[in-house]
């Protein structure tokens, strides 16, 4: 109090940061990232470098592009709880089909449990108006199950992950890993769709305020049934993305992903009431949890700590971010 | 009758508020009201929409506090901080909307509030409802049980003053005519009942004296006696008398609207629930068709009806001669009917910039979902943007703008879009003055270029400024159909409560029996 009424100078300075950070909420979640590089280059000096880079990148695009599933059915106050699974069985259903079958059979049959879990997912929230949360959580229990009966049947020919998508996951092209080819093209999409066409304009006015939508002539049950469905889709591409990574086809392949992808929205400041939020901000979200969760890796702590730890800064930064952007 | 008259002369008022007045920020809701209940005594409360009458009943049983004024109960200065305080002092209200929690059954929710089940069941069966299980849950009850029941509920308890809101609203005309019967009873066994109600005919049945408010003060008391309706109007509307120019603007549209015969929307037989019971207009092209109601009854269906929100459950809409039926309001803009609705809130996605807001019904069908043409968007939306002079200062969140900005954005959206015909619900409610005016010319210039409007407002004044013709509805019903020329407030003011045209020249509204235009015949 008294240094604010005796010297209004740094004061007013304060401010002006903050609003300039409120214009920019891109901004401070940079800082934050740099900040994390730098202390874990302290800690480890020289563990920053181009293959460390590389490595970072090829973890964290798996993630941002659920954390994108998110973001979309964020912005209509919803979530998509179903990503893990679909991804998982995109993944597992492309590694032990391509056994058997031609690539483009093998892809079509990993992706239609995608199509059919979007739809059912859409449906449900868009005409029935069950909860997203629960809606998701359902299809993707469901999903499991159908999962490990279809693992059964295909125990005798066993799994083989195919060429491409070990070049995919963890190939690297001149330094860069070959991820980004899917990945950019993927951002961009996401990024053009929010910012420049009538779907995501309506995505973000279903969320901000549905009935003025419906008053505008939006039909809620198209944009969510295919918000859905688009949210599935990625998740699918995801999974086989990540099967190339990991190179391990499980039936809770990408389950640990779920969280963070929403964890990653919410830090890129995206909120889940709806109505506001991006997609650039995610990506930095998603780097942020996997610089961090190196960070954690190198301090040599128990498991246990690391995930005190990691959920304590989580909550620690979303709301410090939310502090610094919602000030008007 | 002759009890109160007693009581007038010999024993103080039961009740005596005076110089309430509350403040919503810069806007004053009361500024003097005062109100005097006698023992034994049915008071009528009156008051045209915005005169003060919700606000004065929510500081007398404590649901909100008044920044000035005192209120006396039996002579005592009592501070009604809480609806359970004005409870311990006598004083229960009965709501529009039905009290009971629709979760629980009436026995638990008599249990709730306490409530006497013996005396309570005894009332009910007085009141006309011989047969009722009070293990039923409260939500399963048809919504005219449930007023019954909640009136029931108040008198079981015995206050000594009886607080009722508009309690014969959506009663059927046997239930009505109970109610009516037992508070009527209620004044000559000693106790008071504080009556609200927009029908001449039940105060003039009912009540021995009536408090009149306008602008948030009491402007009267009056001794309810024939021919009293004609002086109450009178003080409902004080010295705005002032006839309003009419328009010269006027002539030209009417004038084009001749050349197109054929009506742009012809509503027959309008019905809907219980709010809705027949009403039937046409809508003219290059028309500007006011819309004059009392709260409640049955404009707020009749807009959604026809902007395609809620189905109507029977009767017909033409649009340009052709049926229609709306699912969606996708299929009413379709037609070219939008609407802006009296809420902002309903209308705006208040975190968006101006620009997306009136842009949305751009994107809204399927084939919409593409590509934005922002150039093309741009020019659209800006032109829309100059042509309601929008304050884009603040354009990046709506909900940065003034109120009246965001009126103009609602209205901004459907010239951009190129609307034919703009239902208007209350467009001017709580925006400044100099927002009115600019909305005013618009819309006259929008019936100018042949488009068509019809504009519910709750402020008589604005259908001489607006308004090519207007349509009064009571009791979901229209009442009259008048000329803009005959349309100042006192004939409004007449033809919305009901009563017929030129009533001045008549005996008394109340020498009358019950009118069969009146809402209890409905079926």
């Amino acid at each position: 109090m008294t240094s604010t009424a005796t010297m209004p100078q740094p004061a007013s300075f304060g401010r002006r940061l903050k609003r300039f950070m409120a214009d920019r909420p891109l901004i401070p979640l940079i800082i934050l990232l740099v900040i994390l590089v730098l202390i874990l280059q302290v800690l480890r000096p020289g563990i920053v470098n181009e293959r460390w880079i590389a490595n970072t990148a090829k973890f964290a695009i798996p993630l941002a592009i659920l954390a994108g599933c998110q973001t979309m059915t964020m912005l209509t106050s919803g979530i998509d709880l179903s990503v893990g699974t679909v991804a998982t069985m995109s993944a597992f259903i492309m590694a032990t089909q391509i056994v058997n079958q031609d690539p483009t059979v093998a892809f079509i049959l990993a992706m239609l449990p995608a199509v059919l879990i979007g739809l059912v997912n859409g449906i449900g929230v868009g005409v029935f108006r069950v909860h997203p949360l629960i809606m998701t959580l359902g299809t993707s229990l469901i999903g499991t199950g159908f999962l490990q009966v279809y693992q059964r049947t295909v125990i005798a020919s066993g799994a083989r992950i195919p060429d491409f998508l070990n070049w995919l996951g963890t190939g690297l092209t001149y330094g860069f890993p070959n991820a980004l080819f899917l990945f950019v093209p993927v951002a961009v999409l996401i990024v053009f769709t929010l910012n420049r066409t009538g779907f995501g304009r309506l995505l973000y006015a279903v969320g901000d305020n549905e009935r003025a939508a419906r008053l505008s002539g939006v039909r809620y049950w198209q944009v969510i049934t295919a918000l859905y469905v688009i949210s599935s889709l990625l998740a699918g591409i995801t999974g086989l993305l990540y099967i190339g990574l990991i190179k391990a086809p499980s039936l809770s392949l990408a389950e640990p992903l779920v969280l963070p992808s929403v964890a990653a929205a919410v830090i890129g400041g995206t909120s889940i009431f709806g109505g506001r939020g991006g997609y650039t901000g995610t990506i930095v979200g998603a780097l942020i949890l996997t610089v961090l969760t190196t960070l954690l890796t190198i301090l040599h702590m128990p498991e246990g700590g690391r995930r005190i730890l990691f959920g304590f800064i989580v909550l620690f930064v979303t709301a410090a971010y939310l502090r610094i952007i919602e000030d008007r | 009758m002759s009890r109160w008259i007693e009581n007038a002369l010999t024993t103080n008022p039961l009740l005596d508020a005076s110089g309430v007045a509350k403040n919503y920020g810069a806007v004053a809701a009361l500024r003097n009201a005062s109100l005097s209940v006698l023992p034994g005594e049915v008071h009528a409360l009156m008051g045209a929409n915005g005169a003060g009458k919700s606000t004065l009943v929510k500081i007398l049983t404590g649901a909100i506090q008044a920044d000035a004024g005192r209120v006396l109960i039996r002579g005592e200065a009592r501070d009604v901080r809480s609806p359970a305080a004005a409870r311990r002092a006598g004083l229960l209200p009965v709501y529009q909307e039905p009290a009971l929690i629709p979760d629980l059954d009436v026995l638990s929710n008599l249990r709730l509030t306490g409530t006497p089940v013996e005396p309570f069941r005894a009332w009910v069966r007085e009141l006309g409802i011989p047969n009722l299980d009070i293990r039923e849950t409260a939500r399963d009850i048809p919504l005219a049980v449930l007023r019954v029941l909640d009136l029931a509920c108040a008198l079981a308890v015995e206050p000594d003053v009886l607080l009722l809101d508009e309690m014969t609203a959506a009663l059927p005309a046997n239930l009505a005519e109970k109610v009516l019967e037992v508070v009527r009873r209620q004044g000559d066994s000693g106790r008071s009942v504080i009556f609200i109600s927009h029908r001449f005919v039940e105060i003039s049945a009912l009540c021995d004296r009536a408090t009149v408010l306008r602008d948030g003060a009491t402007v009267g008391v009056v001794d309810i006696e024939p021919g009293v309706e004609e002086k109450i109007v009178e003080m409902m509307l004080g010295a705005r008398i002032e006839k309003v120019s009419v328009a010269a603007a006027r002539v030209a549209s009417q004038a084009a609207a001749a050349q197109d015969s054929r009506p742009r929307l012809v509503v027959r037989n309008l019905q809907l629930g219980t709010k809705l019971n027949d009403v039937s207009f046409d809508l003219a092209n290059g028309e500007v068709a006011g819309v004059v109601a009392l709260e409640g009854q049955g404009q707020d269906e009749l807009f959604a009806a026809l902007a395609g929100s809620i189905r109507p459950g029977g009767g017909t809409i033409a649009v340009d001669g052709s049926p229609v039926q709306f699912s969606h309001p996708s299929d009413a803009i379709q037609a070219g009917i939008a609407y802006v609705p009296g809420d902002r809130t309903e209308a705006l996605a208040m975190q968006r910039s101006v620009r997306e807001n009136i842009a949305l019904p751009f994107s809204a069908a399927l084939r919409k979902w593409g590509p934005i043409r922002v150039r093309r968007e741009h020019m659209v939306v800006s032109s829309a943007i100059a042509r309601l002079q929008i304050d884009t200062r603040a354009q990046s969140e709506v909900q940065r703008l003034s109120g009246g900005n965001q009126q103009k954005v609602t209205i901004a959206r459907w010239i951009a879009a190129d609307a034919r015909t703009i239902l208007c619900f209350d467009p001017t409610r709580g925006i400044d003055v100099g927002t009115k005016q600019e909305i005013y010319k618009l819309l006259r210039e929008l019936a100018g270029l042949g488009k068509s409007v019809l504009f519910y407002t709750s402020e008589l004044e604005e259908v001489q400024r607006v308004c090519d013709r207007v349509i009064v509805i009571f009791g979901g019903r229209v009442v009259d159909t008048l000329p803009v020329e005959l349309a100042d407030e006192p004939a409004l003011m007449r033809a919305a409560y009901g009563l017929p045209r030129g009533a001045r020249e008549d005996v008394g509204f109340l020498a009358d029996v019950r009118p069969a235009s009146d809402a209890e015949a409905a079926p």
